[in-house]
């Protein structure tokens, strides 16, 4: 009995995710929440490699999931740590107030 | 046989150096000078480079299951960065905030982030595995994130770093989706086989999809238009020093990158890559050229103007063959050349405190301090394309690239391009030239240390030698072009 998810549903909630990451990233105004619609392309992006890597029956899909995962972490630490850095200096995290260079 | 390690020998060179920095720097008491580790990783740098020359004499060939391959093409990039690098640390030693100020006790995390940087530039060159190149570039972005705010005191150093980091991960998310597409298309990710596979790959969609993707995540690291606009804030608010390195060898293992995707990774799609190249590199010279003559940021215009280089750099691509290869080669060491060397001099007249920042600052210069002055001058011929210079051959060999490739009206807006770039390259120069009205004594090159001056003669050096004896340099980039002619038959 075949109950099974088919891949295309994968393949489509992930372009779903990386869709809504990057909308989220043009749109909002929060720092923190334009950091995490990146965080949420990254995790759409291991969606499909896991999706893919079961339908080819190849592990390395898997272990790429586990490099973005930590690169990941060791981007979160650096882009906080920015975070932080930009709230000390300007007491502000809104986009629109930190301007002081224009195209 | 080539054991494994030697394969990576620069990249093991670098990162214990950069250990090395990060571990005396925690063991020396906080009130020390900083200075010591500078020579520490500069000499490190220079043994990195020796180690990629002595690379140079090896079989080219593969390592670690054939995930790192070198050849005469990662020989060429990684001497390229590895002298970047060098002459960045070199210039930062003696530009850097001098010892007991605030910022003094984040030296030595600045020395071990520009050699961490180094090694994942460096490895992006080598890698033939697209795990291997994620990684390598997110080695070499995070830590030029990092140096892009060094000057937290500021408000403009977080805001740059900010804008780099949100921008970077951006574009690095689009290139990790068009790997994955990759990999849905050919269940492999290793460069060689995908482009064995791809002819058969299971769907196109997935295939354009993956070119489309990593194309927007590479070209926003050459700075390329429509994806250029983070480069003029990043290079305002970051410290002189740290852009002399970010504009130059990140960018060179960009085109590196660049150059393994399109002939080692999608050669199938050389007729759709090819109008795309001819496209972007007219746009990037167009947008950059005409921004960057309404400039008055001496650091935003020379922004802007790295945006038009990256399109003339891109202009080369249109050829036909590997000739390109060999173009984009030569291009990319004479860019550095001259593009650490004026902004090494900016470090200098401007200062860290950026005491010059706009064009009309810069009046005077060249009675102040006359060498100075004329360096820069040199520089700014070389960026202009006047012969004799690395810019002018530079230049020519893209545009002659591309000619053959039948790319003659690229060519046709490249040099109509370089006549509008002139007028504010020689904006810049006649402010130099005339008499300033505020007599502020500018620091002369040879009183500021050792470093600087080693660092400025590098870059002199290098932009006259590429102008007038330009024989083995191109002699390398033909190699470097040919290795990749002789493994993936193109």
């Amino acid at each position: 009995m075949n109950t099974t998810v088919p891949a295309e549903w994968y393949l489509i909630l992930s372009a779903a995710l990386f869709t809504l990451g990057v909308v989220g990233f043009l749109i909002k105004r929060s720092l923190i929440s334009i950091f995490m619609s990146i965080e949420l392309m990254l995790n759409a992006v291991n969606l499909s490699f896991v999706t893919f890597a079961h339908e080819w029956h190849a592990v390395k899909g898997q272990i790429f999931v586990f490099f973005v995962m930590m690169v990941a972490a060791a981007e979160a630490a650096v882009g906080l740590a920015i975070i932080i850095s930009i709230f000390r200096a300007r007491g502000t995290l809104t986009v629109d107030q930190i301007d002081l260079m224009k195209l | 046989m080539t054991p494994d390690i030697f394969r990576i020998l620069p990249e093991v060179v670098l990162t214990l150096v950069g250990v090395l920095v990060m571990l005396t720097d925690a063991s020396m008491s906080p009130k020390s000078s900083r200075r010591l580790l500078g020579w520490v990783a500069a000499l490190g740098v220079l043994a990195a480079l020796a180690a990629s020359l002595w690379q140079g004499t090896l079989p080219a060939g593969t390592a670690f299951y054939g995930t790192v391959q070198t050849d005469a093409f990662s020989t060429f990039f990684h001497v390229l960065i590895c002298g970047i690098v060098l002459v960045a640390i070199l210039l930062s030693i003696d530009t850097l905030p001098p010892d007991r100020s605030p910022e003094q006790h984040h030296v030595g995390e600045y020395f071990a982030l520009m050699v961490f940087g180094a090694v994942g530039m460096c490895l992006l060159t080598s890698a033939v595995e697209l795990l291997v190149v994620f990684i390598a570039l997110e080695i070499s972005s995070i830590s030029t994130y990092v140096l892009a705010g060094y000057r937290k005191q500021t408000g403009k150093g977080p805001e740059a770093a900010m804008k780099y980091f949100l921008l970077g991960s951006f574009a690095t998310a689009f290139l990790l989706y068009g790997i994955a597409m990759v990999f849905g298309a050919t269940g492999t990710t290793e460069v060689r086989e995908i482009a064995t596979l791809l002819p058969a790959a299971r769907s196109h969609l997935f295939v354009l999809l993956a070119f489309g993707l990593m194309m927007v995540g590479v070209l926003f690291k050459v700075s390329a238009a429509p994806f250029h606009v983070w480069t003029p804030d990043v290079y305002e608010g970051a410290p002189t020093p740290v852009v002399a390195l970010m504009s130059t060898a990140p960018k060179v293992a960009a085109f590196a990158l660049l150059i393994r995707l399109l002939y080692g990774v999608f050669p199938l799609l050389h007729p759709l890559w090819m109008p795309l190249m001819w496209v972007v590199a007219a746009v990037s010279m167009t947008v950059g050229n005409l921004a960057a003559l309404r400039q008055q940021n001496v650091k935003r215009m020379l922004a802007y103007s790295s945006i038009a280089h990256a399109g003339y750099l891109l202009t080369a691509f249109t050829g036909s063959g590997t000739e390109p290869i060999a173009a984009v080669g030569f291009y990319t060491a004479a860019y550095a050349a001259m593009n650490v060397g004026i902004f090494a001099l900016l470090s200098v007249v401007g200062g860290y405190d950026e005491r010059r920042s706009s064009v009309t600052d810069y009046r005077g210069v060249l009675y102040s301090s006359p060498l100075s002055g004329g360096l820069m001058l040199l520089f700014l011929i070389s960026l202009i394309g006047i012969p004799f210079t690395g810019g002018f051959f530079a230049k020519f060999y893209s545009f002659t690239t591309a000619m053959q490739g039948g790319a003659g009206w690229l060519v046709l807006i490249g040099l109509l391009n370089s006549g509008i770039a002139a007028a504010y390259y020689l904006r810049l120069a006649l402010s130099m030239a005339l008499p300033s009205a505020a007599s502020a004594k500018a620091q002369g090159l040879s009183s500021v240390g050792a470093g600087v001056v080693l660092a400025v003669g590098i870059a002199a050096l290098a932009t006259l030698a590429l102008g007038i004896l330009p024989g083995h340099v191109l002699d390398a980039a033909h190699a470097a072009a040919q290795s990749f002619a002789a493994i993936r038959g193109f």
